[in-house]
């Protein structure tokens, strides 16, 4: 009983962003025309894959307590190299995902090494590297466009027995890379210095190398998600507004999936249900026939209402000073 | 008297120096390229540009040094600019009201930032965020629903753009009084005080006794009503309000405050670091366009360089 309790304590946050999930995406699908078809469910997971990917991304570094503003860009560069090197045949293709692969660990490791090494602060180090990252992918594609292995972009898109193929491919993700990372001694060192540092540094803590391992697989992570963009459109574009924008839903994703940005607490599971959360209030909208003018608005305040739903600890505070933590 | 000077340059500290010094070192190099770059003409252009920055900066470095921070900054200065040509359409009375209602606009935004921060306790990271995308949402409602007056008034195409005394740019004029006024409060008022105190540790400075929660408030309402002092000039400076004419200004302020020398983590940093740092930024801006790079190689040169220049001089204590 008292293990189940410290669970619960746990995985709250995962939970209610699960649960919140599942009764938003139940309203839409009950709403829409063609009800909880494979279709629906594909062009929400196809959507909705890309943000979660990003945020979980962004979990990582939340949880060193730093914060990545850089993930959109990182993004964005995978896309724009994915749609140059990921065409041709099979042996080929595999190395261009490689090549795309390896370039997203790259952006993350010299995330890490100017963060770790520089001694700069996550926040403003993500901001520079965010505009080189940038930089380099209207290098690589000035103007939109470029191609994909389209045979590999179709099964990537579509549905096996009717589970939309990105959701397994999220699915892959979880179990090859976050799961793994989660239960090794540099994923609890992970968590140990976002709780505490000094403490995690006395209990000889590598923090070096977990806070590397974080970035590097963070950027991993983001360049699954800019290969992931070019499999749906095909094609690849620096849009720096495209990068803003996932960097930024990214943040709003892993609040709401229940990860403190104080760090040490929460999990990239709960964060995908955030970006799934966030990807189907904009869905919602659309089914309920909303203005479409009223839409930007509503998805604001929406996210203030959802942020500022953590303010009900206040009125349980017992003393005046934890409020100033 | 002898000991002013001497007392004025220490007070500078070595990031602050470090900024000025690259700035000198950057037009040194940029007069390697064209003599244009020492050109008074040039260097007050480049002022006037800087003059919105500078507003913009100046909220962000209140914000930053009680060591939070401001995202809503984009469409805060949409909001102001938008508001201000929007009230310039009500008539002679809406004209002549339209600047300070622009501002208003934009720190009722800022307003609404400080409450769910400061009271509500909401990480600024994502608070502000918010307040931004509820900005955008009304923006893109005040926009869609009907083509509205969107041509700035004379009076705040004289201030962005005009050249009274000295052909010195009154943009110039208004980024010194806001600039005058900041440092004063920073450094003589108990608001100032105030603002370092929480940001080097609130707790310390709730049990000395300071409001800490109405300082935070009011630092928000602050940035928020510069941001929108800057969509304003911004507005009057291209004639007309238009969305996403805040977009390129969040990244650049954050950098002007931190390359001013101003700790990201709060309490620490001076006003005069973050003159150094916005004047820093638009000539790195200004000549990278200058020189006839591309923009992917300007992207990656700007990146570089902030990052260089924090390597430099921006580097934390060694912890442990």
């Amino acid at each position: 009983m008292g293990d189940f309790r410290y669970w619960l304590a746990e995985h709250k946050g995962t939970l209610l962003a699960f649960a919140v999930f599942v009764i938003m995406f139940g309203v839409y699908t009950g709403n829409h025309s063609a009800g909880f078809s494979p279709m629906v469910v594909m062009t929400a997971a196809n959507k909705g894959v890309l943000l979660a990917l990003v945020a979980m991304a962004q979990t990582l570094v939340v949880l060193t307590a730093g914060i990545d503003l850089s993930v959109g860009m990182i993004f964005v560069l995978a896309n724009c190299l994915a749609s140059q090197v990921v065409v041709g045949d099979t042996g080929q293709t595999t190395l261009g995902i490689i090549c795309v692969l390896g370039a997203g660990v790259l952006c993350g490791a010299l995330n890490g090494a100017i963060v770790i090494y520089g001694r700069l602060q996550p926040i403003v180090t993500t901001l520079a590297t965010g505009a080189m990252f940038y930089g380099v992918a209207l290098w690589l594609r000035p103007v939109p466009g470029g191609d994909v292995n389209s045979d590999l972009a179709d099964a990537l898109t579509d549905q096996v027995g009717g589970v939309p193929t990105s959701l397994l491919v999220l699915l892959g993700i979880v179990a090859l890379v976050w799961v793994p990372l989660r239960r090794s001694e540099v994923g609890r060192a992970i968590y140990a210095i976002g709780s505490s540092e000094p403490a995690a540094y006395m209990s000889g803590v590598s923090i070096d190398k977990a806070r590397f391992t974080a970035y590097a697989v963070s950027g991993l992570l983001s360049a699954c998600g800019g290969l992931m963009l070019t499999f749906i459109t095909y094609s690849g574009e620096a849009s720096a507004s495209i990068g803003g924008s996932y960097t930024l839903n990214s943040i709003a994703a892993v609040v709401i999936g229940g990860v403190s940005l104080f760090g040490g607490a929460g999990s990239a599971i709960g964060a995908i249900f955030g970006a799934f959360v966030l990807r189907t209030i904009g869905d919602l909208l659309f089914v309920f026939d909303f203005d479409p003018l009223w839409q930007p608005l509503f998805q604001g305040v929406i996210l203030l209402l959802a942020v500022t739903l953590g303010s009900f600890r206040l009125l349980r505070l017992k003393n005046r000073l934890d409020l100033f933590g | 008297m002898t000991r002013t000077l001497p007392d004025f340059v220490t007070r500078l500290d070595k990031p602050v120096l470090a900024a000025f010094g690259c700035i000198i070192l950057l037009l040194l190099l940029g007069s390697l390229y064209s003599s244009s770059f020492l050109s008074p003409e040039y260097l007050l252009q480049q002022l006037q540009v800087a003059s919105f920055l500078g507003l913009i900066a100046t909220g962000m470095m209140l914000v930053i040094l009680l060591g939070q921070i401001d995202l809503s900054v984009p469409w805060v200065v949409t909001v102001g600019g938008m508001m201000s040509t929007a009230a310039a359409g009500w008539g002679p009375m809406g004209a002549a009201l339209a600047i300070p209602f622009g501002i208003l606009c934009g720190m009722g935004m800022g307003l609404v930032s400080g409450i769910g921060i400061a009271y509500l306790r909401v990480p600024s990271m994502i608070f502000t965020l918010g307040v931004n995308a509820v900005a955008q949402g009304l923006m893109v409602l005040w926009t869609g629903g009907f083509a509205p007056q969107d041509h700035a008034t004379d009076t705040m195409h004289f201030i962005a753009t005009g050249r009274t005394i000295l052909n010195i740019p009154n943009a110039l004029f208004v980024w010194g009084v806001v600039a005058a006024i900041a440092i004063f409060i920073l450094t003589r008022t108990t608001f100032g005080r105030a603002v370092y105190a929480i940001g080097n540790r609130e707790r310390a400075a709730y049990l000395s006794g300071l409001p800490t929660q109405r300082v935070m408030m009011l630092a928000f309402m602050a940035s928020g009503g510069l941001s929108a002092a800057a969509g304003v000039l911004l507005a009057g400076y291209s004639t007309k309000a238009y969305q996403g004419m805040g977009d390129p200004y969040l990244l650049p302020a954050v950098a002007a405050v931190v390359l001013g020398g101003t700790n990201i983590l709060g309490g620490r940093g001076s006003y005069v670091g973050t003159i150094a740092g916005v004047i820093l930024i638009t000539l790195l801006q200004s000549m990278l366009s200058v020189m006839k790079i591309d923009e992917a190689g300007r992207q990656l040169i700007y990146g570089a360089v902030i990052i260089s220049m924090l390597l430099v001089y921006g580097r934390q204590k060694k912890a442990g």
